[in-house]
């Protein structure tokens, strides 16, 4: 066979592959739509601003679905993102070296596990600790900040988050990991000949030029964060109302979406489903795009600057 | 080993050979059948092995796999289950994908309406739900009314020590703390049985959330399945939940005593729940339109003894649409599982229809599974 032709096929087979990706993803997006439809057409503003959710009047407002997943996995994203860079910074700058690969694999190791696992070890260990001790002592010292505020049922917002935040951790640290061991020897070097401490070469040589894949590292807990549904719903209470405090039982999405789509056999329960669905992938491709967007920035600063930090008072 | 096999199949459908003999002969003159059957002949003492798929109710699952595992060494029929939820089985029925359908939930009027073809509910056996709750200092069963369960769900009734739950439980000391309601957060039989009940004893809820597999539930926290609420109940002092009898007795849950019509205070056990459907089942004979339709509710049944959260749970067939072999082949089976074969039920915890029960629906079932020729 000459080699153009095996090139040809070659690149027609990549072809192929590549584009079923988008394809499927279109594909998804073109049922949801179509089973969303009924609802999309009559009822989009209820579901996007009410907070009922009455399947037997066929009343649907999704909002308090809204506002949980955002707010659950924004407080994940709060505690993990400065965990992972920090496990991710110890294991390839500051720990002993001997130390360094076994660390980076017990975090890949949170990876692995089941987020049923998760869930029950949430339900068993997390859910109790929070309702026994936790909770308590805040609202008691705290309690006159909002979001504070009981009753202490256990299963909350709060355990939510804090069981993503273990969840997504490990992909925040080993992205993270990746893109610091990436950062050229040289300017370690540099920064240390001129005299930097350890600390200070790590936040002046290395961060910065790191920058970029740490926010997507980050980016990729959170889609991970905003998709979770096992372990989310056996913690958060599952219940429909706009949380008003960071102890106060919530809902998000794609929970919903595991409990009531299997007995769901009403056409308009089951159009809101797919609606809300829709509204997931929504906002999720719109978190991702965002997020793109706002690493494009920082590529084009860090290619402006080479990199480097722009010492202060000097415009680029 | 064919012939004892033949020979078997012989033998259970001799068994309902009365009614109408040679009533899978019909197949060639009566009129269309749908399908075509896979015994080609439409001969019920064919050799030839039947297959029926089914899907549904989670519920009942474990003892229908034992059934149908039994029953396919028994009888020349091989029945496979998949336990995929009730609402996905009353799709799967409609959509003509399975032979047969199984619901915790009866199919409505109008979803039997849009179907287009007869479909017929046969109970197979009784499900009931029971409450539970975390008192830790409580030394008997703990007693509850229908208006007070109806508002503690609606958040009406807040505190342990409330006069009402005194009045009731008169011979225990409740704690001073809050009620911390649990109810299920996924679809389920269960919840709509319990909202069946708080909707048929509660005015104020039937106006209210009303009864369905998923509810607006004014109060409270959801857990995922029976074991989320199972979960969360244990966890919480004071808190109150409702679950699937059978995995409460199997986890050994503390079950209130419920009152009934009658005034008692009935336990959820199995004698209890069986007469709730006897006494449902009685009052029923009279009436014309069970003679076709069992899509009965046992909730706030009759009778001194009957416990009132019940329900049946049903096989869905669609005798016109499967033929006449797959249909004559689910009766014979019937017979087999609820008549001779409810001692399965009761070994896996489930509560087997009581025995005038169990007779009564399977000559029904067995009279509506023949072709549509028996009956002009």
């Amino acid at each position: 066979m000459p080699s153009r032709t095996a090139d040809r096929i070659y690149q027609a087979t990549i072809t192929i592959c590549a584009a079923a990706i988008p394809a499927v993803l279109a594909l998804l997006a073109i049922v949801l739509f179509a089973g969303a439809w009924p609802t999309l057409s009559s009822a989009i503003g209820p579901l996007l601003t009410q907070s009922t959710w009455d399947v037997p009047q066929h009343r649907f407002g999704a909002a308090p679905l809204i506002v949980g997943t955002l707010v659950s996995s924004a407080f994940a994203l709060a505690i993990a993102a400065p965990l992972g860079i920090g496990v991710a910074l110890l294991a390839t700058e500051i720990a002993p070296r001997a130390l360094r690969e076994p660390l980076a694999f017990l975090v890949n190791l949170l990876a692995a596990i089941p987020s049923v696992v998760y869930g029950l070890w949430g339900i068993f260990v997390l859910v109790p600790l929070l309702r026994r001790s936790i909770m308590p002592w805040s609202m008691a010292h705290l309690g006159w900040m909002p979001g504070f505020s009981g009753p202490a049922y256990g299963p909350s917002l709060l355990a939510a988050a804090l069981i993503l935040a273990i969840m997504v951790l490990p992909y925040i640290a080993s992205v993270s990991r990746d893109v610091i061991l990436a950062v050229p020897r040289a300017q370690r070097e540099a920064a240390l000949a001129l005299g930097a401490t350890r600390w200070e070469m790590i936040r002046d040589a290395v961060l910065p030029a790191a920058r970029t894949g740490l926010f997507g590292g980050i980016i990729l807990g959170l889609g991970r964060a905003l998709g979770e549904t096992m372990a989310v719903t056996m913690v958060i209470g599952n219940r429909h109302t706009i949380p008003d405090s960071l102890f106060a039982p919530a809902y998000t999405m794609a929970a919903m979406l595991a409990n009531e789509f299997a007995e769901a056999s009403d056409p308009l329960h089951l159009s809101a489903l797919m609606a809300v669905a829709l509204l997931l992938l929504t906002v999720t491709l719109l978190v991702n795009l965002l997020a793109r967007l706002l690493v494009a920035r920082v590529a084009r600063e860090d290619t402006a600057t080479d990199g480097l930090p722009m010492p202060p008072g000097v415009a680029p | 080993m064919m012939v004892t096999a033949v020979t078997a199949a012989a033998i259970v459908l001799g068994a309902c050979a009365g009614d109408h003999a040679g009533a899978g002969n019909r197949n060639s003159s009566g009129p269309r059948n749908g399908v075509t059957d896979s015994g080609g002949t439409g001969n019920v003492m064919t050799s030839t092995r039947v297959d029926i798929t089914g899907a549904g109710a989670t519920f009942p699952y474990p003892l229908y796999a034992r059934w149908f595992n039994e029953y396919a060494q028994y009888a020349n029929t091989r029945i496979n289950y998949q336990s995929i939820g009730s609402g996905a089985g009353i799709r799967q029925v409609v959509a003509r994908t399975v032979d047969f359908g199984a619901t915790d939930v009866p199919m409505t009027d109008a979803e039997l309406a849009a179907a287009g073809m007869r479909i017929l509910h046969i109970p197979t056996v009784v499900g009931a739900v029971a409450i539970t709750y975390n008192l830790p200092g409580l030394t008997r069963p703990l007693n509850l009314s229908a208006d007070v369960i109806a508002d503690i769900f609606l958040g009406k009734l807040t505190r342990w020590n409330d006069d009402r739950l005194v009045a009731l439980n008169p011979r225990v000391t409740l704690p001073a703390s809050d009620i911390l309601v649990v109810h299920r957060a996924d679809g389920s039989g269960t919840s709509y049985i319990f909202s069946d009940y708080l909707t048929t004893v509660s005015p104020a809820w039937a106006a209210g959330p009303g009864r369905g597999k998923e509810v607006p539930w004014p109060v409270g926290l959801g857990g995922k399945g029976n074991e989320g609420v199972a979960g969360q109940v244990k966890q919480m002092p004071g808190a109150i939940g409702y679950l699937e009898v059978v995995y409460a007795r199997q986890n050994r849950l503390p079950v209130a005593h419920i009152r009934n019509q009658a005034g008692r205070f009935v336990s959820p056990m199995p004698f209890e729940i069986a007469t709730a459907a006897t006494s449902v089942l009685d009052r029923l004979v009279s009436n014309s339109r069970a003679a076709t339709d069992l899509r009965v509710s046992l909730v706030d049944a009759p009778g001194a003894q009957s416990y009132p959260i019940a329900s049946f749970t049903w096989m869905l067939v669609a005798p016109d649409a499967i033929g006449a072999v797959k249909s004559q082949q689910l009766g014979a089976f019937l017979r087999w599982a609820l008549l001779e074969n409810g001692d399965i039920a009761s070994t896996l915890g489930y509560v087997p229809l009581p025995t005038e029960a169990a007779a009564r629906v399977v000559d029904q079932a067995e009279a509506l599974l023949s072709p549509p020729a028996a009956h002009p």
